[in-house]
């Protein structure tokens, strides 16, 4: 190996690396950045041609400052230019550059693409490997396009050299993940699943990302590639240390190859040829029993790169779920790692355990951990540790040990760090609610979690409890004692205000019997901390007020007293002050049994899924808890249902809070806790709906903030892109005169548009709404500019979340700043699975140039003279056209000043015309607009006139205007 | 899938970045400061690996010099840890004992060894004689 001196002898750039290593400030640095910069600028400039040490030079330089975080937007050329270089080192310099610095929609991909197909073409195998190199790293959908056809043959020729073969193999994988549509199946396919059993273990290597990827995608074909990779990995496991040569790492045999075979595997159920899964449960057992074999070496090297095998042998084992005796094996060399020294194994042993949990065969085996899991959530240092420990407790529980679990968590829970209480307390209640054989020690677990963790827990545990204690009479009474005495307690969470408030409006008579909890004592817990409670609160005690006016015909008058007071009857908060009025009215002249009909108690809810369980789901992703629900099904206890939104009395006296008007439009946090809730009863309705805050949102009443009557949506329909585009030409006449509205909609998917302008700049809101109950997967909706657009509109978007639930809206902002004035539409191309399909949906997004306008007022005189200035015949537009709609003054006067420009008045001599005038902002130039409309009623016809500075603005102004009317 | 492979040292500079999606410059600086700093809060009794945002942080200190990797679900923590170790002895080998300043002064030639451990996030390649063959050739080029 030669040794390597440090800088190697450039240097220049050792100097720059010094310099800026020697900067004392981040303003020196940025400095003699610049001054840096400004010198390679020059240099690139210069008429002296470069040697290839000097540009390979300048191109390291340009590498660090773009790894000090300055981006670099000079030297693309330059690189591109190294690539059709003969010589090696510049070569390499170039497509280094251009891999690291290059993003795949740079414009420069089409040169790129020349070199690199000059480079495949070579035959010269290190030419081909960085041309290969640079496609993997690249990888754009226009690269996709030149090389997709070529590369498989590249991949599968027998004459291909190794390293090549290993490139192209990652290539392809590429082209593959960015455009699927690009890379056809064919005869390579199988050839592909052969190189499983190439010589040469590299290939091997990257061949089984290849496959993994492709068999994920397409099962069916790729199937042959288990009995191979499982021959494959026997032969690997088998091997004595030395057989591999370089692959063998520490004594241990290629253990990243073995890596990725075990997860290639995972693609696959257990294989149905008996050899091959013999086969295949031996080696799994070979890599058990080589962990309790002594170590080759004592190094960590050694072990970690065994652990690693390990671990991903023992996801495969259960993945396959299907040997009882390899899932209790793995359980059991899980349990050794919890107790290791090494944390990094501790961390993986409780991951891996979860999993474990789940399964029929292995859940008794994990069962016997428990103490030394609760051990680890007492001990561990590292909070993710922890984290890991409570989700495996959460997995393991049953009903044989959830009285424990839950009480090893709630005391957790006092000392957990905040980032993950949350989490612990919907886990608590889950288990709690799901395990209750005795339901007092149910109702004891939430007063708990309450006490302990009241910030963390949500509306949905509070409401949970609620519903269960009124599902269930033989809980009641212990409920409301049990409510009432933790009231007691000088400073008590506001959640057990309302949860107690809720119980005792309810039942607060099982116990108004005792001396001690009588009604008036009852009354007066409550009202001595109504003061110290937020609104929503304070109307849910209201409305336990007027339940006992009910209840406790007695302290009727002090509770009229209350609320007639002037703190209630004039209370600023609209809601409070309408309950206070209607409740004191109620209870003034309704008889004892209208009363008695419209308090009547709470009728049990219907059961389904807890609104809880919905909530960890959503933290946590559908995937990891869904999977423990299903398969511990049976072991669930059978009160859990849910609620469907019940008929409550109490909301008849109590009109919809005007707030709740606000959800749908997603600018706040359009959540349940967005709107405050009508009435306490309603307030439990809006939440036990369980997927309620999704579904108010695409509810038609909450989208009034852009419903638009004279949509015709309904033709949009459509998946065809062709068709889609035609429609969209319509809609974006639509969306001319204004910024909000509908902009798709189909079976699946509303798109729906809010936006804002203002002189060269604008904001868009898409929403976008899934209109199924089923999750959108891979949700990836991109903006289209021609290239011409491109440069006269500039648009600015981050990426949503790739998957939409059911029934929920994602956002996305888009900001918008013209350049220069624009003719076309950019494009809004929409991809997502559903099920198992593939939508593509692509719609024009309405950003037309006069969305930029700001009206002008000006007076008579002015605009004439204005109006002759402009008189070039260039500067002037005109169409007459057939009127499209009726021609009602009115509504051409709104459509005008939609279209952005000042209406102006009395300025045409004859009534019947309208004027406008306006400035078109945009970051190069201020254009003034002027335009005149005159209708010919006779005829039904108009003429309109634009006048403007510049001809193609008076062209686009008068096309947009004149589909208007 | 590896997300991306950074050296940082304990000072917060990056010493090498390899993105295998594409993120914004900005983003990148940010992203560098806030993985850095994460790791750095950590002491040795923490496990090597954290979960960051929806993806995890394998990292592994070496003197000063941390080497922190993103990846997805689909890799393999242990292996993706001690693939680290590998990267770090291929350049060792390379430089023969390297330091801090050996990654900074031959930027391009830690990028060339990466590449080819490394490609399009995925590991392609351990073996280190074959890792540094490219580099070789190119050595031998550049003293004829």
């Amino acid at each position: 190996m030669p040794a390597v001196s440090k800088g190697d002898g450039m240097r220049g750039l050792a100097v720059f690396i010094s310099d800026i290593r020697n900067c004392k400030s981040k303003e020196a640095e940025i400095k003699r950045i610049n001054k840096e910069l400004a010198n390679i600028r020059s240099k690139f400039k210069g008429d002296k041609a470069l040697d290839g040490y000097s540009k390979k030079k300048y191109v390291c330089k340009l590498l660090f400052i773009f790894l000090l975080g300055h981006d670099i937007d000079f030297g693309h050329m330059e690189a591109v230019n190294l690539l059709s270089s003969n010589r090696y080192t510049e070569k390499q310099i170039g497509y280094l550059f251009i891999s690291v610095l290059v993003n795949s929609n740079s414009e420069l991909i089409r040169l790129i693409n020349n070199a690199i197909k000059n480079d495949l073409a070579s035959r010269n195998p290190t030419f081909m490997g960085l041309a290969l190199h640079c496609i993997a790293n690249v990888g754009s959908r226009e690269m996709a396009e030149a090389f997709a056809g070529e590369i498989p043959k590249i991949l599968v020729a027998g004459d291909t050299m190794d390293s090549v073969k290993q490139s192209a193999a990652l290539c392809l994988l590429r082209l593959y993940r960015t455009s699927p549509d690009l890379v056809p199946m064919g005869d390579w396919t199988s050839r592909v699943v052969h190189l499983l059993n190439d010589q040469h273990l590299g290939v091997v290597t990257a061949a089984t990302s290849l496959i993994t990827t492709l068999a994920q995608k397409n099962p069916e074909e790729f199937k042959t590639s288990v009995s191979l990779a499982v021959s494959r990995l026997s032969r690997i496991v088998t091997s004595a240390s030395t057989d591999l040569q370089d692959y063998t790492y520490y004594f241990v045999p290629a253990p990243w190859l073995s890596v990725k075979l075990l997860r290639l595997l995972q693609c696959y159920p257990p294989p149905e040829d008996p050899a091959v899964r013999g086969r295949l449960t031996e080696c799994l057992e070979t890599i058990l029993n080589k962990a309790q074999e002594p170590p080759k070496s004592k190094k960590v090297q050694h072990s970690n790169a065994k652990n690693a095998v390990l671990f991903e042998a023992i996801s495969l084992i259960i993945h396959h779920d299907s040997e009882p005796n390899l899932l209790v094996r793995a359980c059991n060399q899980l349990g050794q790692f919890l107790q290791h020294r090494e944390t990094n194994l501790r961390y993986l042993a409780l991951e891996s355990m979860c999993t474990l949990a789940s399964s029929e065969f292995s859940h008794e085996a994990v069962k016997t951990h428990i103490e030394t899991v609760i051990n680890a959530l007492k001990t561990e240092r590292d909070v993710s540790v922890r984290q890991r420990a409570v989700d495996l407790l959460y997995a393991m529980c049953d009903r044989s040990n959830a009285q424990q679990i839950v009480a090893e968590m709630l005391n957790y829970l006092e000392t957990a760090d905040y980032s993950i209480r949350e989490e612990i307390v919907l886990k608590v209640a889950i288990l709690a609610e799901k395990y209750a054989v005795d339901y007092t020690w149910y109702v004891d677990t939430i007063l708990n979690l309450i006490r302990i963790a009241g910030d963390y827990v949500s509306e949905e545990v509070w409401y949970r409890v609620i519903q269960i204690v009124i599902n269930r009479d033989d809980v009641q009474g212990y409920a409301a004692k049990t409510v009432f005495e933790a009231l007691q307690a000088p400073a008590c969470h506001e959640n057990l205000v309302k949860v107690g408030g809720y119980i005792l409006g309810e039942f607060g008579n099982l116990i108004a019997g005792d001396p001690r909890s009588s009604p008036l004592i009852q009354f007066n817990l409550l009202h001595s901390k109504f003061h110290l409670c937020s609104v929503p609160t304070r109307a849910l005690l209201l409305s336990t007020y007027i339940k006992f006016v009910n209840l406790f015909p007695e302290i009727k008058t002090t509770i009229q007293d209350v609320l007639r007071s002037d703190s209630q009857l004039k209370n600023a908060d609209v809601e409070l002050q309408q309950r206070a009025v209607e409740y004191l009215r109620l209870s003034t002249i309704a008889s004892t049994d209208i009363l008695a009909t419209v308090l009547e108690e709470m009728p049990p809810f219907p059961e389904r899924e807890s609104s809880i369980l919905a909530k960890l789901k959503k933290k946590k992703g559908p995937s990891t808890v869904t999977d423990l629900e299903e398969t511990k099904k049976e072991r669930s206890a059978d009160m859990n249902g849910g609620a469907e939104p019940a008929p409550v009395n109490a909301s008849t006296v109590s009109t919809p809070s005007p707030s709740a008007d606000l959800l749908g439009l997603g600018t706040g946090p359009p959540t349940n806790a967005a709107s405050p809730p009508a009435s306490s009863g309603s307030l439990l309705v809006d939440v036990f709906s369980e997927p309620a805050s999704a579904v108010t949102q695409l509810a038609p009443g909450s989208q009034e903030n852009f419903a638009s009557p004279d949509l015709a949506s309904s033709e949009l329909v459509s998946e065809e892109p062709a068709e889609t585009a035609r429609g969209a030409d319509e809609l974006t006449h639509k969306f001319v005169c204004k910024n909000n509205g509908v902009l798709f909609e189909n079976q699946l998917l509303q798109i729906g548009l809010k936006s804002e302008f203002r002189q060269n700049l604008g904001r868009m809101f898409i929403f976008y709404g899934n209109k199924t109950s089923t999750q959108f997967l891979t949700f990836t909706p991109t903006l289209i500019c021609s290239d011409d657009l491109q440069s006269n509109l500039n648009l600015q978007t981050k990426p949503v979340d790739p998957t939409v639930d059911g029934g929920a809206q994602v956002q996305q902002v888009v900001n918008i700043e013209c350049i220069s004035d624009f003719t076309e539409a950019p494009v809004l191309n929409i991809q997502f699975r559903y099920g198992g399909t593939f939508q593509n949906v692509s719609v024009k997004l309405p950003i037309t140039l006069n969305k930029f306008f700001q009206p002008t007022e000006m007076a008579s005189q002015d605009f004439f003279q204005r109006w002759k200035q402009l008189s070039n015949p260039q500067q002037e537009v005109q169409n007459i056209f057939k009127a499209k709609h009726p021609m009602d003054p009115e509504i051409t006067k709104a459509k005008i000043i939609g279209f952005g420009s000042a209406l102006l008045e009395e300025v045409d001599p004859n009534p019947a015309n309208f004027v406008g005038a306006g400035i078109i902002h945009t970051r190069t130039a201020q254009i003034g607009c002027l335009l005149r409309l005159e209708p010919n009623l006779q005829a039904q016809m108009y003429r309109l006139t634009l006048r403007t500075s510049k001809e193609t603005v008076s062209q686009r102004l008068c096309d947009l205007l004149s589909e208007q009317f | 899938m590896i997300k991306f492979f950074l050296m940082v040292n304990k000072q917060g500079q990056t010493r090498l970045s390899r993105y295998y999606e594409h993120v914004e410059i900005n983003k990148r600086t940010l992203l560098e400061a806030d993985v850095i700093k994460t790791c750095l809060s950590r002491s040795k009794e923490q496990c090597s690996f954290i979960e960051y945002k929806d993806f995890k942080l394998i990292y592994r200190q070496y003197a000063a010099l941390f080497i922190v990797v993103g990846i997805n679900e689909t890799e393999n923590e242990m292996a993706v840890y001690e693939f680290i170790h590998n990267f770090v002895e291929v350049l060792d080998m390379y430089f023969s004992r390297v330091s801090e300043l050996d990654i900074m002064f031959n930027l391009d030639k830690v990028h060339i060894i990466l590449d080819e451990m490394v490609l399009n996030g995925c590991i392609v390649e351990t073996n280190k004689a074959r890792i540094l063959a490219p580099l070789l050739i190119l050595d031998k080029m550049a003293e004829s």
